[in-house]
């Protein structure tokens, strides 16, 4: 069992945890991830890692409720346990692998839409530790969807809010704003890191590959084991099939195929849908919504 | 009196009721049945059954226990080279071992082994008799990775000699392949592989789940820091092979290690379970092996018609002929010869159907079995929603990868000596398809066992 230390709701569907697992605590880099597993009859989780502190044994994960397990998992308390938390998973990113001196001489920019701020808050902190400030881009939907706005504060050198409803910070998308700080406000970078929804890595690489800037994306496709078994992560990067688990999850942003990540992503939406409806509403629900797909 | 030419027949659920649940399609041996069929063994003194056995069961002498009614004693002399009979005796391949050495079976049907090895195991654990751990332990640790059939006879073994031996499982269960891999249908979890896991554990073994080792820690922090003095590595060989055909990634298509993982591991056919799996109405899995059947058998009690699509012919089919057998009598439907070329999708990336041509068999390739060959303009499509691949898997490089000093071959399997399983690396042993490939469950337990008394030499030696 897995001890939960912290659990906190950050804002609206979204929370975050401070669990106690030791060994991940030990090895882990930003970048990487882990499978949480609430109970014998949960679904296998996987969470970016957002935060650890290897003294205290503890991975801080932040998640946001998006079918009936995360939805369980936001019941859960401090003092409560997880029944498996396993990792940690795939790479480390190569910012924190590559030697330091190179690392060093890049101008980066990282680009976080919604709950992708809480695996952006390492990389960056882990840059600001070794000498380096990181300029990061935090974009939500609205003001109450934006998260660790003050610890990312602490750790980027220019952070720029923005809502796509213009409720705080600048007012667009997050692709307005790489546009603007590179051809109105005189910025330039040698590296994007793009983390967030999908449809938002998408146009974001979009934009990067038009302005010539190099972007790593983070992909988070279904998984079930997470350690190279199964190849429900796998995704085409170039002309290669490679497996986001193992052989990520960052990848070369310009070379992801997102169209075939976004359509993988979709596969069980439906039972997603359902497991979570009859969770909210029991035997009341009989499909008819024309939402879920239980009338199928 | 019944024919002592043939086998006492074995009870089984009636095809048509079994292909709609999940539960053990064989029934087993009786009492009376097991002690009937045991009478049928003449006791050979030069017992070829011994030799054909990886984990060389005294087969004559647990025979003639179970012809006198004796099943602890029976029990007993098994488990002095298995830890694992209940498994064992459900999925190992007897008609090429033991059963196929039986003198019987020159002149009629070979003493059904593998059944009675089932009924004593069953016997023992239904009346609550359990292994007992050695009374002196040595206090030297001994870190076995993976907890499938070579790591759970590794650990066994060692902890009869008196080791202190600790299991890491990467998976959140303990018993690798025989819980995400074989069905509960052919290997039920509860009653039969989480118990014969108790049955190690009260043999003084460990088991910490959620330990990836190359990840969570390394074999190197093992021995240099929690002060393991050797290590036994039992990963099989989890990666799934795909064809490499277009549209292999469309929604729909699914390696068999995906499929019989959310079934088996995940229980995505309980609706107590949260994960989800694709419940197809028109399957096809693509293969010719045990997984393969495995998983066409899966996918018909999910309510799927299903096809298994091979490029070969019956002959050559890898899969053993009772699992065969018995999908055939479930109504799983062969289309032998054939090979998909491409898989089809529709607007929104989902399986649609699967292209596939005929092939002819030609002359024998490197493995001695007839290359087969694509019939020109023999081109047609099935139509499908889901797609199974079940093309055999290999080693994952997670530990090679990140343990100095640990040699693999072109293959990515662990190059390890075949009588101790000694490594490249002093102190490190390995053993199971992380050595060889994928293969059998049984074989891997031969090789957790050679690697056993490898350790046991190696650490008395020092």
């Amino acid at each position: 069992m897995y001890l939960i230390k912290k659990a906190e709701k950050l804002t609206g569907p979204i929370y975050l945890m401070d669990v106690e697992a030791p060994r991940i605590a030990k090895h882990c880099l930003p970048g990487q991830f882990i499978i949480a597993k609430i109970d014998e009859k949960g679904e296998r989780i996987p969470l970016t890692i957002c935060d650890y502190d290897r003294e205290a044994g503890t991975i801080t994960i932040v998640f946001q409720i998006i079918g009936a397990s995360t939805e369980r998992m936001s019941k859960l308390q401090a003092g409560d346990s997880f029944r498996d938390f396993v990792g940690p998973l795939g790479k480390p990113s190569e910012l924190c692998t590559d030697d330091l001196e190179e690392v060093k001489k890049k101008k980066i920019l990282f680009v976080a839409g919604g709950v992708g701020t809480a695996p952006v808050y390492p990389q960056v902190k882990w840059l600001h530790e070794h000498g380096i400030d990181a300029d990061v881009i935090v974009g939500a939907k609205t003001k109450d969807l934006i998260i660790l706005e003050e610890k990312m504060k602490a750790v980027a050198g220019n952070l720029y809010i923005t809502t796509d409803d213009g409720s705080y910070g600048r007012s667009g998308m997050v692709t307005k704003v790489i546009e603007d700080l590179v051809n109105e406000e005189g910025k330039s970078y040698d590296l994007c890191v793009s983390i967030g929804p999908m449809i938002m890595m998408k146009f974001c690489c979009l934009t990067t590959k038009k302005l010539g800037i190099p972007t790593i994306v983070s992909m988070n496709p279904i998984m079930v084991d997470g350690t190279g078994m199964c190849g429900a992560c796998r995704l085409t990067v170039g002309d290669e099939v490679k497996f986001a688990c193992v052989d990520g999850p960052e990848f070369d942003g310009h070379l992801i195929n997102f169209d075939e990540a976004m359509k993988r992503q979709q596969m069980y939406r439906t039972a997603e849908g359902r497991a979570l409806l009859k969770l909210r509403e029991g035997d009341t629900h009989h499909g008819g919504c024309g939402n879920c797909g239980g009338d199928e | 009196m019944a024919d002592v030419l043939k086998k006492v027949p074995v009870r089984e659920q009636a095809p048509k009721v079994r292909a709609a649940n999940f539960e053990e399609v064989c029934l087993g041996y009786n009492k009376e049945e097991a002690m009937e069929e045991a009478a049928r063994c003449i006791n050979c003194k030069n017992a070829k059954c011994m030799q054909g056995c990886p984990v060389s069961i005294n087969i004559p002498a647990f025979i003639h226990e179970v012809k006198e009614g004796n099943f602890e004693e029976a029990y007993r002399i098994i488990s002095q080279s298995s830890a694992l009979p209940a498994i064992c005796g459900r999925v190992c391949p007897q008609e090429s071992q033991c059963e196929g050495k039986c003198i019987r079976g020159i002149k009629g049907e070979p003493i059904s082994i593998g059944k009675l090895e089932r009924f004593v195991a069953d016997w023992a654990r239904e009346n609550g008799i359990k292994p007992s751990a050695p009374a002196e332990k040595n206090g030297h640790k001994v870190a076995v990775i993976g907890s499938g059939p070579s790591g759970l006879t590794c650990a066994g073994d060692l902890a009869k000699l008196g080791y202190d031996v600790t299991i890491f499982e990467a998976l959140h269960e303990a018993g690798g392949v025989l819980v995400y891999g074989i069905p509960e249908f052919r290997l039920p979890k509860n009653k039969v592989v989480a118990a014969e896991v108790e049955n190690v554990k009260a043999l003084g073994v460990k088991i910490e789940t959620n330990v990836i080792i190359g990840k969570s820690t390394t074999i190197d922090e093992l021995m240099d820091e929690e002060g393991f003095e050797a290590v036994f590595i039992g990963s099989g060989a989890g990666l799934p092979m795909f064809m490499g055909i277009p549209g292999e990634n469309a929604n729909g298509v699914f390696s068999a290690n995906e499929y019989l993982t959310r079934n088996n591991l995940m229980k995505a056919f309980d609706e107590n379970y949260d994960t989800p799996i694709a419940r197809g109405k028109k399957v096809a899995v693509v293969g010719g092996g045990n997984v393969a059947m495995d998983a066409a058998r899966t996918a018909l009690r999910l309510g799927a018609e299903v096809h298994i699509v091979y490029r070969r012919s019956e002959a050559e089919l890898p899969a053993r002929v009772e699992e065969v057998h018995h999908a055939k009598e479930e109504g799983v439907i062969f289309d032998l010869l054939t090979n998909p070329t491409e898989i089809l999708v529709d607007e929104n990336d989902a399986v649609k159907g699967m292209r596939c041509i005929r092939m002819e068999l030609g002359e024998p390739d490197a493995s001695g079995r007839r290359r087969p060959v694509a019939i020109p303009g023999s081109e047609f499509e099935l139509e499908l929603d889901t797609v199974i691949m079940s093309l055999g898997t290999s080693p994952n490089p997670l530990i090679s990868s990140t343990t100095i000093g640990l040699d693999t071959n072109r293959r990515k399997c662990i190059i390890a000596d075949e009588t101790t399983g000694q490594t490249s690396k002093e102190g490190v042993f390995a053993g199971g398809d992380a050595v060889t490939g994928a293969a059998t469950v049984i074989l891997a337990m031969g090789a957790g066992k050679a690697a056993a008394k490898g350790i046991h030499e190696f650490l008395s030696k020092r």
